[in-house]
């Protein structure tokens, strides 16, 4: 007997548990793994999971075996040229000889020192982002009560009819039945022990009018039982939906950076990789991030992704065009109730000195109390310089939202991301 | 010769193809006597088979992350394109649960079933390592109860302590079966209900042994102290616990640890239930792979006699068969050990072979097959051995020539290999007597036995590993005492003894303090 059985759409994923439980178990091999990809990763790579290796040794499962010594037999095939007698050199070192016969003993599980495997992305970015949290989500969630979304919340009395409760209306209109027939039953009960108890007496002491006027009130009364409704629209219930206030699930991520002529390309790869685990961790808050680049020399200009990233320029520094050109396009374009803000900037420090007096003040008057969070990186190796000094009094104004890190190289990017956003104990 | 009809062409199925041929192969193995459990074949898609694959072939298990490195393994191998996943999976159970792919072709399909549904089937109902030592009836059931019990312990106890205790129990469940006495079966409702009651009963019994130990401390912590006079009032006289030498170290755990609680000891008893089950498996893979190829390759072959299968599906299937049952030399960039599929193959077929035609070597050597009756001598070949008996008994010079086959001699004491036999006249017999050895448990694993708990002194607890050869333990030695220790609780010792009785070398946990810089 026979039977076949289509298990094809039943669930994969039964060993998710188990690789969970894996990955689990080794949590500080993989990130050790994750942090040496996240820094060798070029910038666009980080879209998709990552191969990580563990030394076997370390997650070995032992059982006795037998080590190498002692004596043994091993039986091969594919003689050609020995013959009973012959002796042979031990292949050196193991492993590339044949000869020496593997045979059963391979599985000693020695050949490999690394156990390799891939993380999937979502994996990847979950130990990227381990531990990490963004600032102020909820409370700028809190906040925002503009957006809605329908909900159900109980029953109600009208509505439209697509929403009706059958079930609740039913047992309303059964309810309401019930209470009305009752007094009804009662009475006509009543008139038909009554009449019942006139029936019995002897014909001669009956009374006609009487029974008749019984008889009436029966009939009327079963009239009435007849014209209680089966359903009325009294008892008619509907599923409530009522509007929640939502938090607001978008975010707007506006990454600032300096081309002058003092940003080399490689102060702009830092920056890019810098902004793109920034964005990776907003995606992962957000339902929706959108991205706004502003590049500045001594003017601010919007532009998109390539000519952010790619195009150079030269010339002097005004970072308050930037903040200003910001400033404007939340103004026209991201209400700050509906939209979570964010502002990385990346920068080498250099500013007109006069400048970063107005950085200030545009920052802590009219930025800062809309933004959710700052943060500024400077790329530089050399001291700071003016930009930086005025950035320290702002932080200090907003010492939750406002974070500033200096990054030396390549290497300083992840730690200075893990850094800016490690959760921090209840505020 | 039957007029060509075949029941389909070309590479895809669908599920009245697969029936129509699984009616045919039921048919023919009817006729070879392939007595099998019923079938129930299961389609699945690659990931469903990856997940198969990495519970080592149970249809639910316990959830462990030696399962999950498994699983990332296979996902690796698969994706690099490493390794082909395998085009079946069977489930020694009954009914007999067999995997097919839905990527395979409709040769592949039909082979599957060939291979798994009626060869491998009719093995794991009629081989007796198997049938003494598997219940193929209650295992889906016992794997279900052991799932259940494993997730209430971690949520009782947490999902570490559970991992740990099976990290520990996992480390010795090849040695958790009692290779001469037949366990009784079980089924799950069966267990459920016995369970709680061993519980109780198990502890009451750890602490009656444990109760012999004597309030006061034994007495050659004395200064001064010599053998027997100093035991004048015969304290120690008791003898040695346990009496004989236990090879089933699982259960001495589970039934004499003094410290593990009864959640312990179960989860214990689980492990060595599922080491004993498949028991039976690492030392028929030879004889397992044989038979199935030996049947998949007649079946398949019957098929296409009677016009079944059209010649495209039989020139794909021969492709795959041979690539299947060949057998890379020792210096081939592809050796890696002995093939089983490609040994038992030929020596299944060898058998077939010696039966029709036999030479007068065959009569020779195997005056009770040679010119028999091959099939009977095929199912009294598959019913009555294992790896190593079968290939005592049947392993002929014929096939010993077609592998060309040789020993080789690996002595540590030597300078040099040495080949001490090869394929011919003189050769023979050691050649097979030493693949033989090769393929025997008690040679593979090391022989590690309880030799004695100190139930009087200082509860530890001494294990003896029997030397063959002077073959010593791998590294690996110092983690599994280590996860003994776990279990046990108090010291654990492993001595090695050579032939001559002597101990070589002496191994404990935890290490003795001058020897922890080792």
């Amino acid at each position: 007997m026979t039977y076949f059985i289509d298990r094809r759409a039943n669930a994969k994923n039964k060993s998710a548990v188990n690789r969970q439980r894996f990955l689990d178990r080794y949590r500080a091999h993989i990130k050790r793994s994750v942090e040496e990809a996240v820094n060798r990763r070029s910038i666009t790579d980080m879209e998709r999971g990552e191969k990580v290796s563990i030394p076997t040794r370390d997650i070995s499962e032992p059982v006795f075996q037998h080590g190498p010594g002692g004596k043994r037999t091993i039986v091969s095939p594919g003689n050609k040229e020995f013959v009973e007698g012959d002796r042979l050199r031990r292949p050196g070192g193991g492993g590339g000889g044949g000869g020496s016969g593997e045979g059963s003993a391979s599985n000693q599980g020695e050949g490999m020192d690394e156990f390799a495997f891939s993380l999937t992305r979502e994996e990847f970015l979950d130990f990227v982002f381990d531990g990490l949290e963004l600032p102020h989500l909820e409370r700028k969630a809190l906040k925002d009560l503009d957006e809605v979304r329908p909900v159900r919340a109980g029953v109600s009395r009208d509505g439209v009819p697509s929403r009706i409760n059958i079930v609740r209306s039913m047992r309303e209109a059964y309810a309401r039945r019930i209470a009305m027939r009752a007094p009804i039953r009662r009475a006509l009960r009543e008139a038909q022990e009554a009449l019942a108890e006139e029936e019995r007496k002897d014909p001669v002491l009956r009374n006609p009018s009487r029974i008749s006027e019984l008889k009436a009130e029966i009939e009327r009364l079963e009239r009435r039982l007849e014209a209680v409704p089966f359903i009325d629209t009294y008892d008619l219930r509907y599923n409530n939906l009522i509007n929640q206030p939502q938090p607001s699930s978008k975010a707007v991520m506006f990454c600032v950076m300096d081309v002058s002529g003092s940003m080399t390309q490689a102060h702009k790869d830092i920056a890019k990789r810098f902004f793109l685990l920034l964005y990776l961790f907003l995606e992962r808050n957000y339902e929706k991030v959108e991205l706004v680049f502003v590049r500045h020399h001594t003017a601010a200009k919007e532009v998109d992704e390539e000519e952010f990233f790619y195009s150079r320029e030269t010339g002097g520094t005004i970072v308050s065009s930037a903040l200003t050109l910001v400033d404007e396009i939340i103004a026209r374009r991201y209400p700050p109730s509906q939209w979570n803000l964010y502002v990385a900037q990346a920068s080498d420090g250099d500013n007109w000195d006069d400048d970063s007096v107005t950085c200030r003040e545009r920052l802590v008057k009219s930025l800062m109390p809309r933004l959710q969070y700052y943060t500024y990186v400077e790329i530089t190796p050399h001291a700071h310089q003016a930009l930086w000094e005025e950035y320290e009094s702002v932080a200090a104004e907003y010492p939750d939202r406002f974070a500033m890190r200096q990054i030396v190289e390549a290497g300083d990017i992840y730690p200075v991301f893990r850094d800016l956003f490690k959760r921090r104990a209840a505020h | 010769m039957t007029r060509r009809k075949p029941i389909a062409t070309g590479s895809d199925w669908n599920f009245e193809v697969l029936e129509a041929y699984e009616r045919e192969l039921a048919r023919l193995a009817d006729e070879y006597r392939l007595d099998t459990y019923p079938n129930q074949i299961e389609i699945i898609t690659t990931e469903q088979m990856m997940d198969a694959y990495a519970s080592v072939g149970m249809p639910v298990g316990y959830h462990h992350w030696s399962f999950g490195k498994q699983f990332l393994a296979v996902e690796q191998a698969y994706r690099r394109g490493q390794m082909g996943l395998a085009y079946e999976l069977v489930i020694n159970s009954d009914p007999c649960i067999a995997y097919l792919m839905e990527e395979n072709t409709l040769m592949m399909q039909v082979l599957v079933m060939a291979h798994a549904c009626y060869g491998h089937n009719s093995f794991f109902k009629g081989n007796y390592l198997f049938r003494t030592w598997t219940d193929a009836s209650s295992i889906v059931d016992y794997l279900v109860f052991a799932r259940k019990y494993v997730a209430e312990c971690e949520e009782r106890h947490g999902v570490t302590a559970v991992e740990q205790l099976l990290d520990a129990c996992h480390a010795l469940q090849n040695y958790g079966v009692d290779r001469y006495k037949r366990p009784s079966p079980i089924s799950a409702e069966e267990e459920v209900r016995r369970q709680a009651e061993r519980a109780e009963y198990l502890q009451a019994q750890v602490n009656t042994l444990w109760r012999t130990i004597p309030g006061r401390q034994p007495i050659d912590t004395l200064p001064g102290s010599t053998e027997d006079s100093d035991d004048p009032l015969g304290l120690r006289a008791g003898g040695r616990y346990p009496p004989e030498p236990q090879e089933n170290l699982l259960y001495f755990i589970e039934k004499n640890a003094p410290l593990l609680a009864p959640w312990q000891r179960e989860i214990v008893r689980i492990v060595r239930k599922l080491a004993q089950y498949f028991y039976p498996q690492r030392q028929t893979q030879v004889m397992n792979e044989g038979w199935a190829s030996f049947w998949h390759y007649t079946l398949m072959n019957r098929l296409y006699d009677e016009g079944l299968v059209d010649e495209g599906l039989m020139l794909e299937f021969l492709q795959s068969h041979t690539a299947v049952v060949s057998q890379p030399g020792f210096d081939s960039p592809y050796y890696s050990g002995i093939n089983p599929y490609a040994l038992g193959f030929a020596m299944f077929s060898d058998i077939k072979r010696m039966c029709e035609n036999p030479t007068d070597e065959d009569r020779e050597w195997f005056p009770d097959t040679a010119g028999g009756d091959w099939l009977e001598a095929a199912h009294f070949a598959m019913r009555n051995f294992k790896d190593e008996s079968f290939i005592q008994q049947f392993l002929s010079p014929k096939v010993i020539r077609d592998l060309k086959l040789f020993a080789i001699v690996d002595d540590d004491q030597e300078e040099m290999l040495e080949v001490t036999a090869i394929h011919d006249e003189r050769g023979y017999r050691r050649v097979r007597e030493a693949l033989a050895a090769q393929y025997a448990l008690s040679l593979r694993e090391p022989n590690i036995q309880v030799y004695e708990a100190n139930i009087r002194g200082n509860r530890s607890l001494t294990l003896h590993h029997v030397q063959d050869t002077r073959r010593p333990l791998g590294r690996s030695v110092y983690p599994v005492i280590r996860h003994l220790h776990q279990l046990w609780g108090f010291p654990v010792r492993l001595e090695s003894i050579a032939e001559d009785g002597s101990v070589v070398r002496r191994y404990q946990w935890p290490l003795p303090d001058d020897e922890v810089q080792e």
